[in-house]
């Protein structure tokens, strides 16, 4: 038996959401609601026996409420923005419901406390861990749903519920051959009391989990899904803004006159940052807010130019930074080394590049506020509006929509586009609802970047081809200064920059320190967050060693990793999987590379070809995953292989650069990304395992960048110490 | 001035300044939001529509440009001259659970519905080709390349019964 944890939070939000679902939203949220499918069931030949009662749903808890048309419809407190919660959560409640996959459907939770992020004790999607964090919540809001079902056909059959089965969304009586849907029951079960305890499903005994199960994310293949680009309300109007054009750089005075007189302009506002265009349409708010004339003081604008950067960048690494790691007596293991190699690494600031550029839908009447758009950071995002616009966090509702891609960009400590929206709203002070588009170029210029990177790295190679030991030292900018994040940063050293700097490897001295740089240029978590850069220059600098000790780089990794067996495990399987050692032909080469984060074990081989041209292609990578209890195999697939992808556009193609202050990219032509041309077969192999589930959003990504890498190091000879490679070597 | 064209098959007269976008023409004035703003300068191909059977980026074709002419979107591939193209396109789409956040897949279908067109049995070249103009961050370029393979086998089995 399992204590029921969430026990309090679950009845509060009931009593709420009945009270809800007898206003208008709740009968709005009923609307939406697709027919549902007929349970079907061996049981079928059993008499239907339930009461006629018509009334309200049975909402029972936060999380499942079960329609009169049997219909679950699940809460998913995690925005969608591809990587799958809405079908992932779902299962874990339709598991422990025994409910019909068909019957249920998944809807964004509102922002309230009842879905926070039990990691985090705030309502936010981040760190991939959606599944981790709501594993057992979401199977107790199951069991409790289930056990008042239960109940419910108990009383009304006058038989032990311990005799009553439930089977793909039907509840039975085997012994009096009677049967019932959810939706027959739900009334009755609405006034069983809750359990005080729950017993969740043995492994052994699930029927969802680890099966493949259609996505619950739908309307993505005809146009209706709706993303906040999408939302059309009576008067709405859209807006966009004039940025300055360097960081640092602030209004000074602007010309509205030509703007104005444009069709359908409607209202032009100077913000903080910016000057904002009203209009009808959006086309009508973009050609306005080309017409304006803005001056803007520069007097303290950012100035620098990232090759003079990554020049600072390097001097700095040769000088001791903040201690990270520590460990054994790395004096001693340079002196009594019998090679020593040293390497730098470089990496560039990456953009997010969501395929939706940032937007925001708000209205405010003065006294509440509500919000659409593709929210990540709810209680953040929440409290921050409610601050600017002078009112109660409870009086800020956010409904979160389908985001277009996000990548670590929405979750964002500064509410930054949410705060333009809310102070465009402000200012203009009527209450209509306001649109805020940014275009692509907006999008890029505005920031939040990865940060840019330098990497120093020294080894020493004992008489057996050993790493003795390991000198690391990492320098950019802290992305958690300035932010409520800041009290992570202990001794200088922020863990958003090491974070996968600590080697899985059996190596006696160890040391990893960092600069921490301080730029006016804004930077953000990027999926897999500080694994982007450690994973791959670790991994790269590892096969630097491989060489120089004349071993061959699986052998070399797997030789160190006797305490790892999760990290052995995934190699073998890569390795295994794609052939590692097998004969090539000419021109083609192997690379591989393993990294945990977020608790998940990812190890990749890339294969490429390589032209006389110095062309090169990705053919193939192999992937093996570690992470733990597959909850959904075919979304852990999608994600691994879409991971990847992700992964090897900054290690080929994707910089934003600086040139005296000013952004030299700005849209897909210069940002370059990864296109359908240049994506490698993926064979994506998952390890069974029992342990609990972890993250699966983003750890494929940071093992793609150096087991390309790898591959062109045993393609050429020359180990890839820069990111971007380019499409030549 | 007004503009004249066929949209998913019904006649459409607006009145909107010509330069504008067929993209906002057809999301803001026109109210059918399945076709995506991506980039505003046909790099992403988010934006994609058929022009009188061609795929469009529609961002950067002035709605004059329409005009007189037949546009298809996302929402009218069901009735269109490609319908069972479309239709093909969308079921190996959900078959293959090729979606992930779904803002780019629009465009994707589009695209990949008007080469089945002229392409019944693309080559993986002919997929390069056709869908190198379509980004997705999300990178779900190795589903999209089997659904095609997949519809296009559909439609064959289909053509041949």
């Amino acid at each position: 038996m399992k204590r029921l944890k969430h026990a309090t939070k679950i009845v509060t939000r009931r009593a709420f959401l009945r009270k809800s679902f007898q206003s208008g939203t709740g009968l709005s949220l009923a609307l939406m609601l697709p027919g549902c499918v007929e349970p079907e069931d061996a049981t079928k030949t059993a008499a239907i026996d339930a009461p006629d009662m018509a009334g309200t749903p049975f909402v029972a808890n936060a999380f499942v409420t079960i329609g009169q048309d049997s219909t679950v419809t699940v809460q998913i407190k995690h925005v969608e923005m591809g990587q799958g919660p809405y079908t992932g959560l779902a299962t874990l409640v339709a598991e422990e419901l025994d409910a019909d996959w068909d019957q249920v459907v998944a809807v964004a939770a509102p922002a309230e406390p009842a879905y926070h992020n039990l990691h985090w004790g705030m309502q936010a999607t981040g760190g991939s861990s959606a599944i981790t964090n709501s594993f057992e919540q979401m199977r107790e809001a199951g069991a409790v749903a289930r056990y008042m079902l239960v109940g419910a056909a108990s009383q009304y059959w006058d038989v032990p519920a311990a005799k009553i089965e439930v089977t793909r969304g039907v509840i039975s009586h085997a012994a009096s051959n009677r049967q019932a849907s959810f939706g027959e029951l739900a009334s009755l079960a609405a006034e069983q009391a809750l359990p005080d305890f729950v017993t969740l499903k043995s492994p052994k005994d699930f029927v969802l989990i680890g099966t493949t199960l259609s996505r619950k994310d739908i309307g993505k293949t005809d146009g209706s899904a709706v993303f906040t680009q999408d939302i059309q309300l009576p008067n709405m109007l859209t807006a966009v803004v004039a940025h300055p054009p360097r960081y640092g750089a602030t209004l000074a005075s602007f010309d509205a006159t030509a703007a104005k007189e444009l069709p359908g302009v409607v209202d032009v506002l100077a913000l903080d940052n910016g000057v904002a265009v009203l209009a009808r349409t959006f086309w009508q708010a973009k050609q306005a807010r080309d017409a304006l004339d803005v001056s803007w003081n520069e007097d303290n604008a950012f100035v620098q130019s990232s090759a003079d950067l990554f020049a600072h960048y390097r001097q700095r690494a040769e000088t001791p930074g903040d201690s990270w790691i520590k460990e054994g007596d790395l004096a001693a293991a340079f002196e009594g080394a019998s090679q020593i190699v040293e390497a730098v690494y470089e990496v560039p600031f990456l953009a997010h590049a969501t395929m939706e550029p940032m937007n925001c839908v708000i209205q405010f009447n003065g006294t509440e506020a509500e919000f659409w758009y593709g929210c990540q950071f709810q209680t953040v995002d929440q409290a921050q509006a409610a601050q600017v616009l002078g009112i109660a966090p409870e009086k800020v509702k956010i409904n979160t929509l389908l985001a277009g891609g996000s990548f670590g960009r929405r979750a964002n400590a500064h509410s930054d586009y949410v705060l333009e929206t809310t102070q465009i709203a402000k200012a203009h002070g009527k209450s209509v609802p306001i649109k805020l588009v940014w275009t692509r170029e907006d999008d890029t210029n505005a920031g939040y970047f990865r940060p840019m990177y330098v990497h120093r790295l020294k080894a020493a190679l004992d008489d057996a081809g050993n790493i003795a030991g390991w000198q690391h030292r990492i320098v950019g900018q802290s992305i958690s200064k300035g932010t409520m994040f800041e009290p992570m940063i202990q001794n200088g050293v922020d863990p958003q920059t090491v974070e996968g700097a600590h080697v899985p490897y059996a190596i006696p001295a160890q040391e990893v320190e960092t600069h921490a740089v301080d730029l006016p240029v804004p930077v953000l978590w990027w999926r897999s967050v500080a694994s982007t850069h450690t994973a791959y220059v670790t991994e790269a600098f590892i096969d630097e060693l491989a060489a120089a000790a004349g071993r061959d780089p699986l052998e070399f990794r797997m030789s160190m990793l006797d305490d790892q067996p999760r990290h052995q495990q995934v190699l073998a399987l890569a390795a295994e999987k794609a052939g590692w050692g097998s004969p090539l032909p000419s021109g083609r080469a192997r690379g591989i590379a393993v990294h945990q984060s977020f608790g998940t074990y990812v190890a990749e081989v890339a294969e490429v070809s390589v032209a006389e041209s110095g062309d090169y292609k990705v053919e193939k990578v192999t992937c093996a995953v570690d992470c733990g209890i597959a909850v959904n195999p075919d979304v852990i697939r999608a994600q691994m292989e879409g991971g990847i992808g992700f992964g090897l556009s900054p290690a080929m193609l994707s910089e934003i650069t600086f040139e005296n202050g000013a952004m030299v990219q700005s849209s897909f032509h210069d940002y370059k990304v990864l296109r359908i041309n240049q994506m490698p077969d993926i064979d994506v192999h998952i390890v069974p395992s029992a342990e609990a589930p972890t993250g699966v959003g983003e750890p494929s990504t940071p093992v793609a960048a150096p087991a390309l890498a790898n591959a062109l190091f045993a393609a050429t000879s020359i180990p890839r110490r820069k990111l971007p490679i380019g499409l030549k070597v | 001035m007004k503009t004249n064209f066929t949209l998913n098959g019904t006649a459409q007269s607006i009145e909107i300044d010509p330069d504008t976008p067929l993209l906002w023409a057809i999301r803001d004035h026109l109210q059918l939001t399945g076709t995506k703003y991506g980039c505003g300068i046909a790099q992403c191909g988010a934006c994609t529509v058929h022009l009188n059977g061609k795929p469009n980026r529609s961002c950067v074709t002035p709605v004059s440009a329409a005009a007189g002419k037949v546009v298809t979107t996302i929402e009218g591939l069901a009735n269109s001259a490609v319908s069972a193209e479309g239709l093909a396109i969308q079921n190996a789409w959900n078959d293959a659970a090729v979606v992930q956040c779904g803002y780019c897949q629009s465009g994707q279908i589009m695209s990949a519905t008007a080469l089945l067109k002229t392409h019944p049995q693309p080559s993986d070249e002919d997929i390069d080709r056709a869908m190198a103009g379509n980004i997705c961050r999300c990178s779900t370029y190795m589903r999209i390349r089997a659904a095609i393979k997949h519809a296009a086998t559909d439609l064959r089995g289909e053509v041949m019964s």
